[in-house]
């Protein structure tokens, strides 16, 4: 019963129509990349090499001493005030292709709704990639209804984040840099959701993690955004090893790599076995690097020491989704691994409120809600986890509206403040809430829209979020009864209970989210402003350029959660993606439904909605009445942290727990005991018995050994060549006698 | 007749090799390497009265090569006498190496 | 473009001729060029041009001669192409023939290409005694392209060692401060080895059939490989002691953990290009050692399971050593030496693990390598030729500086790190995936190090381009002329062509590899998991 074979079916019927155009759609942006970067080295070519220290060392945090020796024209206080000789095209041909590739993407969509169902996917080969033996890797694109979703997605909420992007980073020296690499990961993220096998998803999996890395360290020049770059690359590495030995379980077993032939072929493999769930739980490590779970999520927050926009598109809206959409994408492997599943669902409920709680306590705009992505993140893996595949996705799709709108939001907020700083001098730091305040009174448009994606993240009705999440929680209490899950067993423990504790866990973290979303919104926009008299003159609402892409957020926000409408509040569309995406992940839900999908009583459906509902308004509620803006005051001056407060603020200390565990030793190992120890100090020396090594002063303290042993052979054989006839005259007769007695004696 | 023949010869070629070995004079040392020549060349005529006239053969052949050996070593003898003004065979080590 | 060839005989001619023009050109060269006295800059006075410029044109008429074997030869025929076979010395049977399989053409078309490349890109860092390192430089590649393209042991052997003695010149005259100690080291260690394997190949040689010449019944010798592989005559432990003498050989040269320590020393005390051709290619010589020679010929000892879970334990030791080691190197030279450590490590791996895919991986890994690698060593040889510094600290925020540099810089570490879409990817991947059939607990241990392998070529690229430009002996470093950057473009048009469509490569080596995996598995009679499903 698993998805026949799309080659026996006949032609398909989105032959023919604009959708075999899809390979144009990741090759707009490729194009943009190759063009944005020619421009970007030609520059640097004529006339001297852009300057990425001088606007800024990280967003808006001032650099401390610095020198300016680079190219490029300087205003006062080390800014670059002169936009980049190549803006102009380069603003015509970054947003430029993605706007085309979204066009595209909207055609191929019209396309596939007007051929009415489509029960297999629509695979083009293009040529043979690794062809070797029995493995046959194509390069080929897989295109059907859940790619379709994170297509529109990705091209949607890019180019309204590239639009952004024209006006936030005008001033920027490395302009048509900065857009080679956004066009670029665009280029992968399209790769990863097109493609129609592991290893080809793999190419845009690890390739989008190189634009990660390109645009975390996009502003090299201080030495803490490069290194937070390194950290999410290799962070994310340990996850791809994850990967890669999925990959390989899956081809030892099953012989087969492209996701029609996997899927057909699973039902090979035991229900619940050991390789199933092997396969399953190394893929899921592979997303706990992508998406940023436990243990794995400690790049995302360094991550934030990039430009804003990508903060918004690669951490928020696309990349972190990258392992949502890979388990969406494997579901018929996820669904015949109860085991794997609960793992999913656990580790995503931890997270969820594990990052809440450290959002709770943190003073930079960014990083809050860094940690709220983490946390939402953490939801969509509790949905597809527990076999809801839909409400995963669909999370997904809303947390890119919401959260894209939250982190563009802020950063209008951070530019606006940024402005201030320079136009006082002041080295402030223009990230931190503790500066802010009161913010409504000068960018009224962005304090609306952030509220709406606000009461969005929250789950608030009518807004997106509230829809997905309460999909999400009304499964996995569902399916703590009804479900494959549940009658597995987890390290011992029903998997009933651990749903249900997932469940308790999500509401708790759905209540901190109110929290501490609303405490951002207070801290920034409400009480009285902290930034300073004479700043406040210079605070002002970003560009339209920058602007209206948030108004498009917005609306999407309020209006996203009503494609997907639960039964019990018939109010609109009934399930709009569940339909959509049945072909895809249909078999796998009821799968791990046990058969037939759960249904609730409406009165239960009532009571869990009215749960989230309340939830959320108590998290708004408590946050506006015990929180007091006018009690905080400036970064500069501000007290620092104690008791637990201290530790939610240190995030846990995680990073120093790692460092200290893992990446000492390993250096110290490394260094001491393998290249000084081992290398340099036995094998070497064994070798300087052999090679003289008078002058070698490779490692301290080493004792010259001199090449002791060929001087010593080298001695014994000089002896025999004593120059003396007689001594020679001596050595031929006893040879001779030695000869005559060999043969007598023979 | 062979046997002690054979003992004549065995016992000449002996007195010339400890005389090769012991004698520190170059000139001696050559006259022993001529009896150790001489002795092998008994022996050769000592197996032709039984085995046949190949042995008288190589008794030629032995004394030309000596006869030639003795003049080119004796030549390597003067020039050796007057770069060194000695024949003292432990005092010449040139090739020590 | 086949037909042409076919009309004008190019099969016949061409592998003798290969090996001919080099030698020729090393001749010509030595005539070229004025005579200086000791210790003058012979770039800056111009006496190094005719010596440069003949090479290279020489190396280019070479490589563009060989690539009319990518076209000639033929992808599905299971048998030796090319051949060339004349008598040499009839009595001890040893005949001079050359030949090629899939593996050998890859590996003969990477030294033309990279030999052409590193005679072109030491135009400006060799200043003295020009002449004499590009004829030395041109009787290497002989000896290397030898070592490939012979079918008969003696001349294999004398092709083997005809190589060190133009390498050991290269690294002990125009390399680094201890460029004697490295090259004498380099020296004794692969001299070990050699002697080893010349005592198994005399015993192969004369270890043949019996047959009856002229009444008396005697042991015909015959070098020829053919009758190595089917007709050399040893017991089973006999194969044992003969597999250990080939075995040490190749795996210095490989080099395999714990015979490795040459080669940091080597690579480190080598000039550029030197460094180059050592990484690119003679590195690749001891794989194919064990390609060609030690495992076909010893199947039973290779496969015997103490003997090859020895060589993979070893192997995957290489491979996460290596890493490590290359992550706290100071010295960035040092540190791609060690990583080749590591890379090499997967070769074996793959040669041992004995899939198609395995072996196919590892054919890729030691072509890419020699292309990544190579394009490493030539720009840490840019910038030393701008800072004489080779220590990571020294740097900084380069890429303020040098955008161009940084960018092939970063492109190259990518490959060499296996980012997919990268040629590094290929090889890595179907290594690990065709191991993991055989050896899966083994195979999940080297894939550990693809993170360290970011982690260390990461930090080091951070440490040299990013950070701040805190050193003002950096600010004003020239980025790359044009000469550098056309030597650069064929490296990474490679890199990235590899890693988008390999097809090609690996469609032409794909008789070889299987025929390998195949003999090897029916003569010793290992279960390994190939055929398809």
């Amino acid at each position: 019963m698993l998805l026949q074979h799309a080659a026996t079916a006949g032609a398909h019927p989105l032959e023919g129509t604009v959708a075999s155009y899809v390979w144009l759609l990741p090759l707009l942006p490729l194009l943009g990349f190759v063009l944005n970067g020619l421009l970007s080295l030609t520059a640097a070519f004529r006339f001297g090499p852009d300057d990425p220290g001088a606007d800024h060392g990280t967003d808006a945090h001032p650099v401390a001493a610095h020198d300016d020796t680079g190219g490029g024209a300087h205003g006062d206080d080390h800014h670059a005030v002169q936009r980049h000789r190549y803006a102009g095209l380069v603003s015509l041909i970054g947003p430029g292709v993605l706007i085309a590739a979204f066009g595209l993407a909207l055609a191929i969509f019209l396309a596939m709704r007007g051929v009415g169902e489509m029960h297999v996917p629509f695979v083009q080969r293009y040529f043979t990639w690794m062809p070797v033996g029995d493995l046959l890797i194509d390069a080929s694109f897989q295109l059907d209804q859940l790619s379709m979703v994170m297509v529109l997605i990705i091209t949607g909420v890019g180019a309204l984040i590239h639009l952004f992007s024209v006006g936030y980073m005008q001033d920027d020296p490395g302009y048509p840099r900065y857009f080679a690499y956004l066009n670029l990961f665009v280029f992968f993220m399209l790769v990863l959701v097109l493609g129609a096998n592991y290893p080809i998803l793999f190419i845009g999996w690890e390739g989008v993690g190189l634009c990660s890395y390109l645009l975390i360290g996009y502003w090299f020049s201080e030495k803490a955004n490069s290194d937070a770059g390194k950290k999410a690359f290799i962070v994310n590495r340990i996850g791809d090893f994850g990967f890669l030995i999925a990959m390989f379980l899956l081809f030892a077993n099953l012989g087969r790599l492209d996701f029609v032939g996997v899927n057909a072929a699973a039902g090979q493999l035991a229900f619940g076995g050991a390789v199933i769930t092997a396969i399953c739980l190394f893929f899921f490590l592979g997303c706990a690097g992508k998406s940023a779970q436990i243990p794995l999520y400690v790049w995302l927050p360094d991550a934030m020491a990039g430009p804003t926009p990508v903060s918004a598109l690669i951490h928020a809206a696309t990349m972190v989704t990258a392992g949502v959409y890979l388990i969406a994408r494997s579901s018929v492997l996820f669904s015949m691994a109860p085991v794997a599943g609960l793992t999913v669902v656990l580790i995503g409920g931890l997270t969820a409120l594990f990052a809440a709680s450290i959002g709770l306590k943190q003073w930079d705009i960014k990083k809050v809600l860094a940690y709220s992505t983490v946390s939402q993140l953490g939801y969509m893996f509790v949905g597809v986890g527990s076999g809801a595949y839909v409400a995963g996705v669909f999370h997904l799709m809303t947390h890119a509206f919401f959260k894209a709108l939250l982190f563009l939001g802020s950063g209008s907020v951070i530019y606006a403040m940024h402005a201030a700083y320079h136009a006082t001098h002041s080295h402030d730091d223009a990230q931190d809430m503790r500066n802010m305040g009161g913010l409504k009174k000068y960018l009224p448009v962005t304090w609306v829209l952030m509220w709406a994606a606000t009461l969005a993240i929250a789950g608030v009705p009518p807004f997106a979020g509230f829809f997905s999440k309460d999909e999400i929680l009304g499964s996995v209490f569902l399916r703590a009864t009804h479900s494959t899950l549940a009658d597995a067993r987890w390290l011992g423990i029903p998997g009933s209970v651990i749903l249900y504790f997932v469940y308790v866990m999500g509401l708790a973290a759905a209540f901190m989210t109110a929290v501490y979303m609303t405490r951002m919104m207070i801290y920034t926009f409400h009480g009285p402003n902290r930034t300073g008299e004479k700043e406040r003159e210079h605070l002002r609402e970003a560009p339209w350029i920058m602007t209206g892409p948030l108004v498009v957020l917005g609306v999407l926000s309020v209006i996203g959660g009503w494609f997907n409408i639960p039964a019990a509040l018939p109010v609109g569309p009934i399930g709009a993606l569940e339909r959509w995406l049945e072909p895809v992940v249909g078999e796998s839900a009821l799968r791990v439904a046990g058969g037939t999908l759960p249904e609730a009583t409406h009165s239960l459906e009532y009571s869990l909605i009215g749960a989230a509902i309340f939830i959320a308004l108590a998290g708004i509620g408590l946050a506006f009445a015990r929180l007091k803006p006018g009690r905080l005051v400036p970064k500069a001056q501000a007290p620092a942290e104690h008791g637990f407060g201290r530790v939610l603020a240190d995030k846990y200390y995680v990073d120093e727990v790692y460092d200290a565990a893992l990446v000492q030793p390993v250096v110290g190992v490394s260094r001491g005991l393998l290249w000084r120890g081992l290398d340099v100090g036995l094998i070497d020396r064994l070798t300087r018995l052999l090679v003289q090594s008078k002058d070698d002063d490779a490692s301290p303290g080493a004792v010259p050994m001199g090449g002791w042993l060929t001087r010593a052979v080298g001695y014994l054989g000089s002896q025999l060549q004593s120059g003396r006839v007689g001594t020679y005259a001596w050595v031929l007769v006893v040879g001779v006698l030695f000869v005559l007695g060999a043969f007598s004696f023979r | 007749m062979l046997a002690e023949s054979l003992f004549f010869s065995a016992v000449l070629f002996t007195i010339g090799v400890v005389g090769v070995l012991t004698r520190r004079n170059a000139i001696i040392v050559f006259m022993c390497v001529e009896l150790m020549l001489n002795a092998v060349n008994l022996t050769f005529v000592a197996f032709a009265r039984v085995y046949g006239v190949a042995g008288q053969v190589f008794v030629f052949f032995v004394m030309t090569v000596a006869a030639a050996e003795a003049a080119v070593g004796l030549a390597i003898i003067i020039a050796l006498f007057r770069h060194r003004q000695t024949v003292n065979l432990s005092n010449i080590n040139l090739l020590k190496g | 473009m086949r037909d042409f060839l076919l009309s004008i005989h190019y099969d016949y001619w061409i592998l003798p001729t290969l090996l001919a023009i080099p030698l020729v050109g090393a001749l010509l060269v030595l005539f070229t060029g004025r005579r200086e006295p000791e210790g003058t800059d012979e770039v800056a006075s111009g006496a190094a041009r005719g010596p440069r410029v003949l090479a290279t044109a020489v190396f280019a008429v070479e490589f563009v001669l060989s690539l009319g074997l990518w076209w000639a030869f033929d992808p599905v025929y299971d048998g030796w192409q090319q051949v060339f076979d004349r008598r040499w010395i009839p009595s001890w049977g040893i005949r001079f023939t050359l030949g090629l399989d899939g593996i050998a053409l890859m590996m003969v078309l990477l030294t033309t290409f990279i030999m052409l490349l590193a005679s072109y890109g030491s135009f400006t860092s060799i200043r003295r005694k020009a002449r004499s390192y590009y004829a030395l430089l041109l009787v290497l590649t002989t000896g290397m392209l030898g070592v490939f393209m012979s079918l008969d042991l003696f001349l294999f052997y004398v092709m083997w060692e005809a190589m060190l003695i133009p390498m050991y010149f290269i690294v002990g005259i125009w390399g680094g401060e201890r460029r004697i100690y490295a090259s004498l080291k380099f020296f004794i260690y692969t001299m070990v080895g050699s002697l080893l394997m010349l005592v198994g190949i005399v015993y192969l040689g004369t270890h043949q059939p019996v047959t009856s010449v002229n009444g008396v019944m005697t042991a015909l010798p015959n070098f020829s490989y053919d009758a190595a592989l089917n007709t050399a005559q040893f017991t089973q432990r006999g194969a044992l002691w003969l597999f250990g003498a080939f075995f040490l050989a190749f795996a210095v040269k490989v080099p395999m953990f714990p015979l490795h320590t040459w080669l940091p020393d080597a690579h480190v005390e080598a000039p550029t290009a030197g460094s180059v051709v050592l990484a690119s290619i003679m590195l690749k010589l001891g794989t194919f050692g064990f390609l060609r020679l030690a495992v076909p010929l010893f199947p039973t000892a290779a496969m015997q399971p103490a003997v090859r879970t020895t060589v993979l334990v070893l192997a995957v030791i290489g491979i996460v050593y290596g890493a490590l080691v290359s992550l706290v190197q100071p010295d960035f030279k040092k540190l791609v030496a060690y990583s080749s450590v590591s890379h090499l490590g997967f070769v074996m791996l793959g040669i041992f693990a004995l899939t198609v895919q395995s072996v196919q991986g590892a054919l890729m890994v030691m072509i890419n390598h020699g292309l990544s690698t190579g394009a490493l060593f030539f720009l840490i040889g840019m910038i030393y030729e701008r800072r004489h510094t080779r220590l990571i600290d020294s740097y900084g925020g380069i890429a303020r500086v040098v955008p161009m540099f940084a960018a092939m810089l970063t492109l190259v570490s990518l490959s060499s790190i296996g980012v997919p879409g990268t040629n590094g990817f290929v090889g890595e991947f179907l290594v690990l995936l065709g191991s993991f059939r055989t050896t899966p607990v083994l195979s999940l241990i080297a894939t550990t190090s693809v993170i360290i392998a970011a982690a260390y070529l990461l930090w080091a690229i951070q440490r040299i381009l990013f950070n701040a430009l805190d050193k003002p002996e950096n600010e004003h470093v020239p980025d790359l002329n044009r000469r550098e950057l056309i030597l650069m473009a064929p490296l990474v048009a490679g890199i990235i062509w590899l890693g988008v469509y390999p097809a090609p490569v690996l469609r032409r080596m794909e008789v070889a590899s299987e025929k390998f995996v195949r003999q090897v598995e029916s003569k010793s009679a290992v279960r390994t998991a190939t055929g398809g499903r």
